[in-house]
């Protein structure tokens, strides 16, 4: 049995680093044998996280740190990214499909996370910031690559 | 991300490339109103996204606010040659009910001119 492999990265809030974060999963994902089109959703998915987090957690700050863990087990990936910025009011809200408090958003990125994981997971207090969890199972169940 | 467009009949066509997300939105959007303003007989908006090789939220809510701009003053907008993996994202979020998705620019300007 492979041990579990867990990897964790903390970086600034700033809007370049949202291609950084969903590259960098995007990479330790494919050490499972998913799909291309898995990998794209985890980016997407990643990507949503990393930008609901500088937006709304920190409201733009460039001056914040976002953390992003990644954990293949098994089959299993998780990733979660944790900003400690305002928090979610109405957490019931937020999740709705095509809520967004700004008429240029879609208010997607929380339906995109949950479409594109088999589990999901938020936690937020307000003015304590906001941690979501992203779990997706490698359907093919191969052993992780090695040497990658 | 790279931009290219051309202006025809009253038809901006913006040709977008490379990967769209929170980090150009502001230059994409900022880019594109400038061109509706600047010309106020351009009505309806062609996006090529051939060269797309990503897509969020972000950049969806870029489309959606100009499809929402043009659409007050009757205009449409059409969508040409998304990927597979790009055009799975506007299907989800339902930008392709609204817009017109055409197979080549040549389709999308018969209908847009």
């Amino acid at each position: 049995m492979q041990p579990v492999n867990r990897v964790s990265i903390q970086f600034s809030s700033i809007p370049a680093n949202v291609a950084f974060a969903r590259v960098a999963a995007g990479s330790f994902a494919s050490q499972l044998d998913f799909t291309i089109n898995d990998l794209e959703e985890i980016k997407v998915a990643v990507s949503e996280a990393v930008t609901n987090a500088i937006v709304h957690g920190y409201g733009t700050d460039a001056g914040k740190i976002i953390e992003m863990a990644a954990e293949i087990a098994g089959d299993v990936l998780t990733i979660t990214v944790e900003d400690m910025g305002r928090g979610i009011d109405n957490l019931a809200s937020a999740l709705q499909p095509a809520f967004s408090t700004d008429p240029e958003r879609m208010g997607l990125g929380f339906s995109f996370m949950q479409s594109f994981s088999d589990s999901f997971d938020i936690q937020s207090e307000p003015g304590k910031g906001t941690r979501v969890s992203m779990t997706r199972i490698c359907k093919k169940g191969v052993t992780p690559r090695q040497g990658h | 991300m790279e931009l290219q467009k051309e202006i025809s009949g009253g038809v901006l066509l913006v040709r977008l490339s490379g990967e769209i997300d929170m980090a150009v939105t502001d230059c994409l959007r900022n880019y594109m109103d400038e061109e509706l303003e600047r010309d106020n007989l351009l009505k309806n908006i062609i996006v090529n996204l051939a060269g797309v090789t990503f897509i969020d939220s972000a950049g969806l809510g870029v489309m959606l606010g100009r499809y929402r701009k043009i659409s007050r003053a009757g205009g449409k907008m059409f969508i040409v040659g998304a990927s597979p993996q790009v055009r799975r994202i506007l299907e989800i979020s339902g930008l392709l009910n609204i817009m017109k998705e055409c197979p080549d620019e040549k389709r999308a300007m018969s209908l847009a001119v």
